[in-house]
Formats: structure tokens, C-alpha cells, sequence
């Protein structure tokens, strides 16, 4: 079972198809006594780091993921999901859930933005990910992660000339910038990809 | 590196698929969704869904045909027409859409662009610009193309921006329907201008149109009538993007 995590961040649809076109069992949930006892949860999201984080606060769900993820359950994150499982968000200068050591900051340095549409992401480190890597994956975001342990970092994307952790993973948390429900044959392959690693460490 | 994406634009009319020329003599077409389906199996890198409907009852059709795609169609919907205010692009995003364009009633109260960015994310908040040239620049309208505005559209397409629009749909009346090439001047003027990704839009009549408008500074180029009625395929198109060494997925 992969619980969703629902703080009313919108469109979870395409996520429940994409996970349930892959065979998964979904219950997408604002319930945090669910979300505490869940074993493998996704924290989506699209949207303003800030107001997520209050959402999930209010609904007590921040700590309802903070207490699973202590527990060993599998945290992955997608998009804005990502940005929050880190330290600290630049946006609207928010503390987020701290799973993951880093900050996220805005995108400052591209011709555009936001970042948006389709681009490559390239394997590094090895291991995690990699049979679906590499791929070109649809993102729409503003903000990017930097974390703060190299080896937490997974793939990386180029934009205008530099490149950027768009996928991450620490022990049993794992999150991706990009949205693999939305990105295709490769993206379906990547989310695969993920729930084969939650399943595998499980 | 960011590929330059190629976007098929349906109309849909109380959830269905319609064509027609300039919205007159509309033929039902099907399933939006299977039209949708389709055109991203063939490669589209997006989809565009313009509601030229009017009315409670086909908002709710159009409603129940995004959570379909939501479900069906694996890359990313815009859809737009008819977004009235905050609440409707709100029940699209909750639907499925990935992106909601507004025009018309942007133009009534700019104020909405910079609250659906607040409150939803810039990302998700495409602002669509119908253009006329006017008076050596071009002139914003509003109502599907039919009321001038007054307003300048470079200027519209700056404020729309700094209201915290994650994208602009620019669409030349002047070239619309004509499939004489895309108004490559105001695809420039407005990409120059602004610093997000630029929609350009009205007027391709095959792929080195489309390339054309790619190679004048926008980061999507959008078709209806040339995908619909069998003129070019994506990978046509796609072909002649590469060709004119400019990065596409394929």
C-alpha cells in the first residue's frame, strides 16, 4: 500500500493513475494517523513552499510523516514534495520537515524561469535509480534544492549551464524534482524505479 | 538541456472535441481525452485544451473531461477558456490540470494574476495574451479576440509577468487561422521582454513554421488545425526543430 499524503496541494489524480497503472495498492489520505502508520508514503505537491508547509502543519501532518519517517517508513517526495523534505526553504523562508539535510533556494541564474518543460536526468553516484536513468523528464519549478551531503544526490539536471540535484535519495527517503506522472514512458519507468527501491529496502 | 516543446491545442465545447473554422461550423470530433491521448503517445511534450463553451453546466462537462485525462493522458494539460476568477482555475487544477491560461478576465482584473500565483504557484499560472498589431506594437484583446483592449501586449505581457505569470500564451489574431507562419515579430518582442517560458501561438502552417517560431526566442510552439487535420505529425515537426539545431525530445 503507498499512501499519498493529501494536504490539499491539488491534483493528485494523475499521481493515484500513474501508481495504480504500475499495480500499486493507493489510499490517498489527509488522515495522519494513517500517514504515521504508513510504510511506504509519497509527499507530492505543486505550489508555494510555504503555505504547503502550513497545511501540512495545521493538519498535523508534518509531524505525522516526521514520526513514520523515525519509524523506518519509506518517505518519497515529488516536485515541491521534494523541496520539503529538506531542511529549509528560501521560499517565503519556511522551515520544512528536516529529512533531508540541505536548503532549497531560488532558481537564479537561468535565461527563464520558471524551470519548465522537458529535460535530461543524468545518473550520478551509482546505484539508486539507475536502471530508469538516463531520461528526460517534464518539470515546472522555481526553486531548487542544494543538498548539503554530495552523496545525497542522485541525478542532476542542466539548466542554461549548470547542473542541479533532480533526484535524491538517503536511506529510505527519496525524492525526484521532476514529475514522473507526467513525464511519460520515462517518467512511468522512474516512479517504477522508485517504488522498487522502497519495496526493496522494505 | 530544456527541449523546446511542441503543443497540439483542442478546442473542446461542453467536453467534447469540436473543430471548426474561427469557432463557426463546429463538427463534433470525439473524446477529447482519446484526442489527448493520442497526440502524446505521438510525442506531444503538452497539451493544450482551449473550452470555447459558455455556461454552468458545460464548465461541469469540461471539468469531467480533465479528471479523465488527469488519469489517462502522462504529460502535462493546460487547460484554459472561460477561467473566470480563482475559484474555476482552482476546480481545474483539482480536476487534473497541471496549468490553467487565463485571458480575458486577467485583462478585467490583473489583480487575479498575482492572487492564482500566491495562492497556486507561478508555475501552474499561464496567462494567454491574444495580440493584434496596432500602431507599430500590438494591442491586447480581450473576449476570444473580439474586444480591443487599449493595452499594449508587450506592456501586458511585462505586467502579467511581474504579477507572477509562469508562462505566456501569445497568440497573433493577425496570423491566426491563416497558416502563413506565426507573427515571428511579436513571438520576438514579447520573449525579449520577459524572462518566462513564451507560448507562441496562431498561424503555422506546417513544421519550419513552427521551428520559425522556436528560432525567434519561444520555448513552445503551439498548432490546432495542422495536427488535427493531418498537414504535419509531431515527429515531422520535431524533425525540422532538430534540423534547425534546436534541442526537441524525441
Amino acid at each position: 500500500m503507498i499512501t499519498v499524503v493529501d494536504y490539499g496541494a491539488g491534483n493528485l489524480r494523475s499521481l493515484r493513475a500513474a501508481l495504480e497503472r504500475l499495480g500499486a495498492a493507493v489510499d490517498v489520505t489527509s488522515d495522519p494517523v494513517t500517514v504515521e502508520r504508513s510504510r511506504v508514503m509519497i509527499v507530492p505537491g505543486v505550489g508555494a513552499a510555504g503555505p504547503a508547509m502550513a497545511r501540512l502543519q495545521a493538519a498535523g501532518l508534518a509531524a505525522a510523516i516526521r514520526s513514520a519517517a523515525g519509524n523506518g517508513a519509506h518517505v518519497l517526495g515529488i516536485c515541491l514534495g521534494l523541496q520539503l523534505l529538506f531542511d529549509r526553504s528560501e521560499e517565503g523562508d519556511t522551515e520544512c520537515l528536516g529529512l533531508l539535510p540541505g536548503a532549497v533556494r531560488r532558481i537564479d541564474w537561468a535565461g527563464t524561469v520558471p524551470h519548465m518543460g522537458w529535460n535530461d536526468v543524468a545518473p550520478v553516484n551509482g546505484g539508486t535509480l539507475n536502471d530508469a536513468l538516463p531520461a528526460v523528464c517534464y518539470f515546472a519549478h522555481t526553486y531548487i534544492a542544494e543538498p548539503a551531503e554530495a552523496g545525497d544526490v542522485v541525478a542532476t539536471t542542466e539548466l542554461d549551464g549548470r547542473p542541479f540535484a533532480s533526484a535524491v535519495a538517503r536511506g529510505r527517503v527519496a525524492a525526484v524534482q521532476f514529475h514522473p506522472e507526467r513525464s511519460g514512458p520515462a517518467g512511468r519507468a522512474l516512479l517504477a524505479a522508485l517504488l522498487r527501491r522502497a519495496d526493496d529496502a522494505a | 538541456m530544456l527541449r523546446r516543446r511542441i503543443i497540439p491545442c483542442l478546442d473542446v465545447r461542453r467536453g467534447r472535441l469540436v473543430k471548426g473554422v474561427r469557432f463557426r461550423d463546429l463538427r463534433d470530433c470525439g473524446d477529447p481525452v482519446d484526442a489527448a491521448a493520442r497526440y502524446a503517445d505521438a510525442g506531444a511534450d503538452e497539451i493544450v485544451w482551449l473550452n470555447i463553451s459558455a455556461g454552468e453546466e458545460a464548465w461541469a462537462e469540461l471539468l469531467r473531461a480533465v479528471e479523465r485525462a488527469a488519469r489517462r493522458v502522462d504529460v502535462p494539460l493546460c487547460v484554459g477558456g472561460g477561467v473566470d476568477g480563482f475559484e474555476r482555475a482552482r476546480e481545474l487544477l483539482l480536476a487534473g490540470a497541471d496549468k490553467v491560461s487565463v485571458n480575458t478576465a486577467a485583462l478585467n482584473r490583473p489583480e487575479l494574476v498575482s492572487e492564482l500565483a500566491e495562492r497556486l504557484g507561478s508555475q501552474c499560472v499561464v496567462v494567454a495574451i491574444d495580440a493584434a498589431r496596432a500602431n507599430g506594437s500590438w494591442e491586447a484583446h480581450a473576449s476570444a479576440g473580439r474586444r480591443p483592449t487599449g493595452r499594449d501586449a508587450i506592456a501586458w505581457s511585462r505586467e502579467a509577468v511581474e504579477r507572477g505569470a509562469g508562462e505566456l500564451l501569445v497568440t497573433s489574431i493577425d496570423a491566426d487561422g491563416g497558416h502563413a507562419g506565426y507573427d515571428l515579430d511579436l513571438v520576438e518582442a514579447v520573449a525579449g521582454a520577459v524572462r518566462v517560458p513564451v507560448v507562441a501561438s496562431g498561424g503555422a502552417g506546417g513544421p519550419s513554421d513552427m521551428a520559425a517560431a522556436l528560432a525567434a526566442g519561444a520555448q513552445a510552439a503551439l498548432a490546432a488545425s495542422i495536427f488535427h487535420d493531418g498537414d504535419a505529425t509531431m515527429a515531422e515537426v520535431k524533425q525540422e526543430v532538430a534540423a534547425c539545431g534546436l534541442p526537441v525530445r524525441s
